[in-house]
């Protein structure tokens, strides 16, 4: 079979049908499609594709045995260090993870590690029933705050070592970003609950509803004989421009429009969670929250999306497919741009919103260069609906009411970088929560170190004789 | 799933609920709030503790009908399991040293300006409780007020308990009279919190004030309750929602309440098309 420079493309639903449903933009490969893309890797002897995954999969590994048809050990093989296949692999960033250090992307496009990941995951979803190996419980309880991808993973971990993992969820259903943050479209809620069944069956007890800080205190968790506790409460705490007019009806953060949207379904008729369904809206920021919220615009009815963002399509943060993807269905960007001030009638409506053109300085803090406005470029657009989405910090609940637990000046937690250990005793954190706003596998990624550590710190702070049964 | 263990119809628009919720019971305090999520399809809405009971296990939550949430809760008996019920939320009042205090209440308001007025008695403070209502055969928790003040001045918009006024007539004839206040909590509609806050701002009486904003989660991940306070942007669920009545930016707050209006109205008469529906079938 000649290896061609270029990706195996993906089906994908038409961009003018897709913009109208929230069913999944990209529809998978197909068995000839994953064996003709694994033709495409090398099985370069240092491998280093590896080193961009945070979690380390094996990647050149599971692809010969996608090569050779063995799907379900690809899978298994991938699972060895990666708690959630099917969703990593349609929500990392692989473009500059893993891909970013794929030998073909040299001279062409890299290996599509993602959608091969996916592949596998998806075909022992359709193929394989659970088989969850029977661990033997050690009686020894362990808690763990926030159903995120860091506490899945967390509690998944901890579970295989015998562990009786309880999760604690402040909101009614579990999977935090996965099933509040990310739409359907690129994310099915069905493979989210099956990672979660699966847990379930390994022994995780999710307790929904309880709200850590304010139900109950991480030094309660440990009056109730918990011996350790894991923090994965994200960074879910979201950030306003600070400019004039954000109180106006019709301006939303990017956490409650897509919370209504992805969460309370307000897109469904059946719901009762109500939401705005602007003709015309603006998405301010360049990340994946923006980008799911400028689609999630479109597909409830809006007749235009745009984009504003202060640098270049260049510095953009989201995930490149996703802005393809947004592009084809029609979303604008106002590249190059900041809103001053949001404009409303005198009822208090959003009418629109002034804008500065932008242009690129010296690099900033992060390393990217910093925008500068104009002065004179300011320019109206007439909206009716605005969605701020420039960021996210963690949330100021656990480390208010948790003492001796000590945070940077971002509110973020402060840890050891290889355990996930805080300053205080026993307890651990890991995800956003300590990097703030970041990725699912870089979350995924700390928590399983931090079952790792979790694990030992118990071993050799209790030992044998703490079973409490 | 939340046991609703005692139900009671306070008037034909009013509903007192005792839900089980033990860690919730636990640590109530005045001034906080719970989520709850009916059922499966429904949405979250906020409601203020009303009461808790520690060693029951209980949180008492009192509930005007007004739309189809409201409508759908009260159609739930003793025995009957409310979904989600989160809490308690929000940030405790603090209502500790003050001397001398009016507590006011407007109509649905006073089953939250009731436990505040409580709260402040034990503590030792003498309580006017004033509260206001349109009419006499909607008042409510009359005992209950009167048993956590000191005095009670119950008034009515049309008179017909014989008190024709509003709660700011009945406030500022106190002050008038030489009440000397420390504290005025004031909790009901919007325009009544902002007449209460302007009444006594030229006196400079510390006024608080407690929100009612549109929410969702209820633990600050989305800012959708989000009011202007002194200037500052704070998020009602966390950092409320009792707030400092004089930096309270109401006329923003009042327009933000109108956000789903139209969704409101559209929902409710659907309720109500659906419920005459099942009674012509049934």
């Amino acid at each position: 079979m000649p290896v061609t420079i270029k990706k195996t493309e993906m089906p994908v639903q038409a961009p003018d049908i897709r913009k109208n449903n929230f069913e999944q933009v990209s529809l998978g490969y197909t068995v000839e499609m994953a064996l003709e893309e694994a033709q495409r890797c090398l099985n370069c002897k240092h491998k280093p594709c590896i080193a961009g995954c945070p979690v380390g999969v094996k990647i050149p590994e599971f692809i010969s045995q996608l090569k050779s048809g063995e799907y379900e050990a690809a899978y298994q093989t991938i699972r060895e260090t990666n708690a959630l296949p099917a969703v990593c692999g349609r929500v990392c960033p692989q473009e500059s993870q893993c891909e970013a250090k794929c030998v073909r992307g040299i001279k062409g496009e890299a290996v599509a590690i993602g959608r091969l990941e996916r592949f596998a995951a998806d075909y022992h979803m359709q193929h394989f029933s659970e088989v969850t190996e029977a661990v033997k419980s050690n009686g020894i309880p362990a808690a763990v705050v926030g159903a995120g991808p860091s506490g899945l993973t967390c509690a998944g971990e901890l579970a295989k070592r015998g562990y009786e993992v309880t999760i604690f969820e402040a909101l009614h259903q579990p999977g935090g970003v996965l099933i509040y943050g990310i739409p359907e479209f690129r994310l099915p809620k069905k493979i989210v609950a099956y990672e979660i069944e699966n847990l379930k069956k390994l022994g995780v007890k999710i307790q929904t509803d309880i709200v850590i800080g304010k139900t109950i205190s991480v030094d309660e968790l440990f009056e109730q004989g918990m011996r350790a506790v894991f923090i994965g409460s994200g960074a879910g705490l979201p950030s306003f421009m600070q400019i004039e007019g954000e109180s106006l009806n019709g301006v939303y953060s990017a956490n409650e429009y897509l919370t209504r949207i992805n969460l309370m379904k307000a897109y469904l008729p059946d719901y009762g969670t109500p939401i705005l369904k602007g003709k015309s809206v603006a998405v301010v920021g360049g990340g994946n929250v923006a980008m799911d919220a400028a689609r999630s615009a479109l597909r409830i009815g809006a007749e235009s999306v745009s984009i504003i963002y202060r640098r270049s399509m260049k510095e953009m943060p989201a995930r490149q497919e996703e802005v393809e993807h947004a592009m084809e269905e029609g979303v604008q960007f106002h590249l190059l741009t900041n809103p001053v001030r949001f404009i409303g009638d005198e009822n208090g409506w959003l009418r629109g919103v002034e804008c500065v053109k932008m242009e690129l300085g010296e690099p900033d803090a992060s390393g990217r260069r910093r925008p500068v406005a104009q002065k004179g470029s300011e320019f109206f657009l007439d909206i009716d609906t605005a969605i701020i989405a420039v960021g996210t910090s963690p949330n100021p609940l656990i480390r208010k009411t948790t003492d001796g637990l000590e945070v940077n000046r971002h509110g973020c937690i402060l840890t050891q970088e290889e355990t996930g250990e805080t300053s205080r005793k026993g307890v651990y954190a890991g995800g956003d929560a300590v990097t703030g706003a970041a990725t699912v596998i870089l979350a995924m990624g700390a928590g399983r170190k931090a079952a790792e550590a979790m694990d030992q710190y118990i071993q050799q702070n209790f030992g044998e004789s703490n079973s409490l049964n | 799933m939340f046991p609703i263990l005692k139900k009671r119809r306070l008037n034909d628009t009013m509903t007192l609920m005792e839900v089980e919720a033990p860690f919730i019971a636990k640590k109530a305090k005045a001034g906080q709030f719970i989520i709850l999520r009916v059922n499966e399809f429904g949405e979250r809405i906020p409601l203020t503790i009303a009461d808790y009971d520690r060693e029951e296990g209980t949180i008492t939550i009192i509930f005007q009908k007004v739309g189809k949430t409201t409508l759908l809760l009260d159609q739930l008996e003793e025995g009957d399991k409310i979904l989600d019920f989160i809490g308690p939320l929000g940030t405790a009042s603090h209502l500790d040293g003050y001397k001398k205090a009016a507590v006011i209440g407007g109509g649905a308001g006073c089953a939250i300006a009731y436990p505040q007025a409580k709260a402040l008695h034990e503590m030792g403070a003498h309580v006017d409780m004033i509260a206001g209502f349109r009419s006499q055969d909607i008042i409510i928790l009359e005992d209950e007020m009167r048993a956590a003040s000191n005095n009670l001045f119950l008034m009515t918009d049309d008179g017909s308990n014989g008190n024709k006024g509003f709660v700011t007539d009945a406030l500022k004839a106190q002050i008038d009279a030489g009440a000397d206040y420390d504290l005025v909590v004031a909790i009901g509609p919007l325009p009544m919190m902002r007449a209460v806050s302007n009444l006594t701002r030229p006196y400079g009486i510390k006024t608080i004030i407690s929100m009612n904003p549109i929410m969702i989660d209820g633990t600050g991940m989305c800012g959708g309750c989000r009011v202007t306070v002194g200037g500052e942007t704070k998020f009602a669920c966390v950092d409320g929602p009792d707030f400092d009545g004089h930096l309270v930016d109401f006329d923003e707050a009042i327009l933000r309440t109108r956000t789903y209006r139209e969704d409101e109205a559209r929902a409710t008469r659907e309720y109500n098309c659906h419920l005459m529906e099942g009674a012509k079938n049934g």
